[in-house]
């Protein structure tokens, strides 16, 4: 049998370069698509996701176009809250700035921390539903049965395609605790 | 041989069906969009069967025709442009015929304008939670009693015997009939999906996220469905009843499950 | 490990004067891609009868309504360890048993380019399949969120959850070695003048399923790699409380996932086109179209990876795309179909067993094929998905496709292996009893989808009965009629059926077929001369 050197060569890189593409195609999984997904998300309002960080609105200007903007809550697990919209639903003018409030009560005799987790239906409304103020920017710490009333400010803006009439926001509770925990013990 | 026995198969199957009440096919329903999925999937179906007899007949004919044993002698062609532009181009045009009312359809049911009313669907291991938005209407609907005493392993109890079972609810969703229904549906938990067949729709349940549907019976009825999204060990008892009643039937009823004041 | 060992003058030289080596060394630290592919092959048998076992206990409970046997959580392990063992312990490691041993026979090459490789890349099988089937007797039982692990309940799973991720993760690292392997052989160790266009349809089909799986199965293992870090590390890829997604996991599994379902399909449409023009006694039709419609199945299997979670929520732009890519994929797949009935048409037929296997494959992969169709229209799939039916139409391209297709291999070059003709009447029998028994277990399948029975469920309401119990009895039928496979196949290896002749066939095409049977330890020491290489494909 012989196998000249340069083929021997030939093999060997060919090898590698198959190596790094096993390798470049991990990354992709692991390292890209995570990401990319979320820029999907945003772009798409997939999943119904919305801005997760505070929009800042110039100046407001309402169009005259109205919507029905209804809302819906969870709590995640079981968790021991007791958590509703204080008003069921709103009749939103597009483009002006609006400000509702939910309230939470920690039905346990623990200090817990909640995460809400808003989700905008129909997806394709999720990106012009614009939050400015929001209780699931960051978490929110219960003392034992502690009573919030937490307030949402936000506007849906003017680019909401034509066909939507009726938006829905739901907050779903999950209880944070140990993850809160587990950062600040790793802050520390 | 092979075709033959497959028709065979298919036909103990069918002469066997025809006595007992066995359902083969998709249902109908009772929206409007049920009978479009219905009439799409008898459509994708009657191209599926037309392109078999083509393709099987062919195959059929050649082996009956081209084999050793009837003396046949090979050709020796590999190629041919013709032929082979012919069934790429065909399947095209089949597809894209299947394509565009398959469009319109979703397009449809992807179409939840002006509802006349909206439910919340949560998925719990293992029960769904109804909530009526705005009427102050909630409560859990889990498997009836009677399948629940029966599904144990070795319960001693003839499924036979009970009445819809496993696909029979304490509780069950009712809504009025001709009116558009919004469904949101979230979970509590894992994923599931919430399916009724008459109905045509199903959605998955997802955690944290808020999915949207919608439906508009048009006929009175008790439609059953199932979780259709593996969630834990007592997926198999999570059933979904609809009960679609007369307007005024679903206000009394609705007046009747408020809690009292 | 350094994966970049090739094969050297002086490894082959050893080899020619000595045989195997003796005992259990020979198999421990074998390098011949022969007893490699010997080993690969025993292994996918040990599996597919594990894994048929279990088919068999959920056949069992399925049989009739009520719960006799078995508890949900335990039904539930079944469904996914069955799962699990047939496509990454059965299906796979068969067709890279046969890529081990008749690609290197194919392309006139010696071995394989990397046998030391190659020995790693079978022996972590065994021990990827230990662990996950040792998580039966673990607390909590073995993984029970069926096999496409979506979270948050596979973080569910008991004590067998890291055992499930890291058994992954090793079946993971043989299918990429086995695919680095097969590629640096085809690419660069064929006779000289064989032309890449020129190759047998097996080798075409397996060089690109093994670039698929280069590209697809490292987006597994990542995938399993967030799930693990979601479990114990804190992050929260798939938990929406931590601003992760469930359903991106599904996209990300899909995405391997659909490209998997080619990855266990394409090898056997390589089988075939070997077969079918053997058999009908004419060139294979379409030669080089085979080669593209193959390549477009594999570069579409990317873009369709949504066709399995219509139900999910997406955007409808999305849901257009991807019904309009999934029917697209008819159109190659067609083309491979007709392309067959042409090769068979003016041929002068004759019907062994690896002939029949793969008019079998022919017939039920192309019903297998309309079902896919169906379920590509998005209205009617919201009706099929998670149903029966699609339980139907997998099973269609699995059972009948990729593992008859393993069958017709098996057949068509046992003698090339064993040097003996297997019995053919025995041979016949074991093809027509497992293709009637396996239409009578998931031809009803499709009438329970239709009619609303969800899958992986252990129990189901009394109107589903009656097409249970036949399905039921099918798989028990089929499942004894793959003993008799098992029973050909041995007594053919202990040497009861006549010699068979190097050719072994009525003048096939093709390098294997130019060694004696049994195929020598060492084949194609020097390279074939190979003046025409298309007379090859």
């Amino acid at each position: 049998m012989t196998i000249s050197q340069s083929n021997r060569q030939k093999a060997r890189s060919l090898t590698w370069q198959l190596v790094a593409m096993a390798i470049g195609a991990f990354a992709f999984g692991f390292l890209v698509l995570p990401p990319m997904y979320d820029v999907f998300c945003d772009v798409t309002g997939l999943g119904g996701r919305t801005n997760e960080v505070a929009t800042v609105v110039e100046e407001p200007t309402t169009t005259g176009r109205v919507v029905r903007l209804e809302f819906a809550t969870t709590v995640n697990q079981y968790a021991p809250w007791e958590f509703g919209s204080d008003v069921d639903s709103m009749t939103v003018d597009i483009g002006g700035v609006y400000e509702t409030t939910f309230t939470a009560r920690n039905l346990s005799d623990k200090s817990l921390v909640a995460q809400a987790v808003p989700s905008v239906s129909p997806p394709q409304a999720a990106r012009h539903f614009k939050k400015l103020e929001c209780f699931c920017f960051t978490s929110q710490e219960f003392v034992a049965n502690e009573e919030k009333q937490m307030p949402v400010r936000f506007i849906i803006d003017s680019d909401l395609p034509a066909h939507i009439d009726t938006v829905t926001l739901s907050y779903t509770f999950f209880d944070a605790t140990k993850m809160a925990r587990a950062n600040v013990a790793a802050t520390n | 041989m092979i075709q033959k026995l497959c028709l065979s198969a298919l036909a103990i199957l069918f002469a066997s069906s025809a006595g007992a009440e066995w359902e083969l096919n998709m249902p109908r329903g009772v929206t409007e969009l049920s009978a479009e999925t219905y009439n799409l999937h008898m459509q994708v179906f009657y191209w599926c069967c037309a392109i078999a007899v083509v393709v099987f007949g062919a195959m059929i004919y050649s082996l009956v025709k081209h084999r050793k044993a009837a003396g046949a002698k090979p050709a020796n062609f590999s190629h041919s442009m013709t032929a082979e532009m012919i069934w790429t181009i065909i399947p095209i045009i089949i597809l894209m015929i299947m394509a565009v009312p398959s469009a319109e359809t979703l397009i449809k049911l992807e179409d939840g304008r002006k509802p006349d009313l909206t439910v919340v669907v949560t998925g719990y291991q293992w029960k769904w939670h109804y909530e009526y938005l705005g009427e102050d209407v909630a409560y859990y609907s889990s498997l009836a009693r009677t399948s629940v005493d029966a599904r144990r392993k070795n319960s001693g109890i003839d499924p036979n015997t009970v009445e819809n079972y496993l696909l029979d609810v304490d509780n069950p969703l009712v809504v009025p009939v001709g009116a558009k229904v919004r469904v949101l549906i979230t979970s509590n938990d894992v994923i599931h999906a919430w399916w009724v067949p008459d109905l045509a729709i199903k959605k998955d349940a997802v955690p944290g996220f808020m999915n949207e549907t919608w439906f508009r019976a048009e006929l009175t009825g008790v439609y059953r469905g199932q979780c259709a999204e593996l969630c834990g060990k007592d997926h198999g008892y999570m059933p979904v009843v609809v009960e679609v009643v007369e307007p005024t039937a679903f206000q009394n009823w609705l007046d009747s499950s408020r809690p009292e004041n | 490990m350094s994966s970049a060992e090739i094969s050297t003058h002086h490894d082959a030289a050893h080899g020619e004067h000595h045989g195997p080596a003796k005992g259990i060394r020979r198999w421990l630290f074998a390098t011949n891609h022969k007893d490699i592919g010997t080993m690969y092959l025993v292994f996918s048998l040990l599996m597919f009868f594990t894994g048929g076992f279990m088919a068999l206990i959920i056949r069992t409970e399925l049989f009739s309504p009520g719960l006799q046997f078995v508890h949900p959580e335990f039904f539930n392990q079944m469904t996914t360890m069955h799962a699990l063992i047939m496509v990454f312990g059965a299906v796979m490691p068969a067709f890279v048993g046969l890529a081990n041993w008749m690609i290197p026979m194919m392309i006139g090459a010696p071995d394989m380019a990397l046998p030391r490789m190659n020995n790693w890349s079978f022996w972590i099988l065994p021990v990827a399949f230990g662990i996950l089937l040792s998580t039966l007797w673990m607390p909590g039982g073995a993984p029970a969120s069926g096999w496409t692990m979506y979270p948050p309940l596979v973080l569910q799973t008991g004590d067998a959850f890291p055992f499930l991720i890291f058994s992954v993760h090793l079946m993971g690292f043989s299918s990429i070695m086995g695919a680095i392997n097969i590629i640096v052989t085809i690419i660069n160790m064929r006779a000289p003048n064989m032309t890449l266009l020129a190759m047998p349809m097996f080798v075409w089909t397996w060089l690109i399923t093994a670039y698929l799986l280069i590209a697809v199965m490292p987006v597994l293992a990542g995938a399993v790699t967030m799930l693990l870090t979601d479990q114990f590390f804190g992050t929260s890829f798939f938990l929406a409380a931590g601003g992760g997604d469930p359903v991106m996991f599904q996209h990300i599994f899909w995405f391997f996932g659909h490209p998997e379902v080619y990855i266990m399909i394409l090898p056997a449409f390589g089988v075939v086109s070997e077969i079918i023009p053997t058999f009908s006694r004419k060139p294979l039709f379409g030669h080089d179209s085979m080669v593209y419609a193959a390549s477009s199945i594999a570069f579409l299997s990317f873009i369709v990876w949504a066709h399995h979670m219509f139900t999910v929520g997406m955007p409808l732009t999305g849901q257009l795309f991807f019904m309009f890519a999934t029917l697209l994929i008819a159109v190659p797949t067609g083309v491979k179909v007709f392309n067959w009935v042409a090769t068979m048409w003016q041929g002068a037929m004759t019907f062994e067993t690896p002939m029949l296997f793969s008019l079998g494959f022919v017939f039920l992969f192309t019903i297998g094929g309309f079902s896919g169709l169906m379920l590509a229209v998005v209205p009617a799939d919201i009706q099929y998905h998670d149903s029966y039916f699609v339980v139907a139409h997998f099973h269609y391209v699995l059972v009948p496709g990729s593992i008859f297709g393993i069958m017709a291999a098996t057949y068509y070059w046992l003698p090339k292996w064993a040097g003996h003709m297997y019995n053919e009447k025995l041979g016949r029998i074991h093809f027509w009893m497992s293709a009637i028994f396996v239409n009578v277990t998931f031809f009803p399948m499709h009438f329970l989808g239709l009619a609303g029975m969800p899958r992986r469920i252990p129990d189901y309401s009394t109107q589903f009965a009656d097409f249970n119990s036949i399905a039921s009895v099918g798989a028990i039928g089929f499942g004894l009629s793959q003993l008799l496979f098992v029973y050909i196949v041995f007594r053919c290896v202990r040497g009861d059926g006549a010699t068979a002749t190097a050719e072994v066939w009525d003048n096939p095409r093709g390098l294997e077929w130019t060694v004696p049977s049994p195929a020598p330890y060492h084949t194609f020491e020097e390279p074939p001369e190979v003046t025409d290489g298309k007379a090859f494909s």
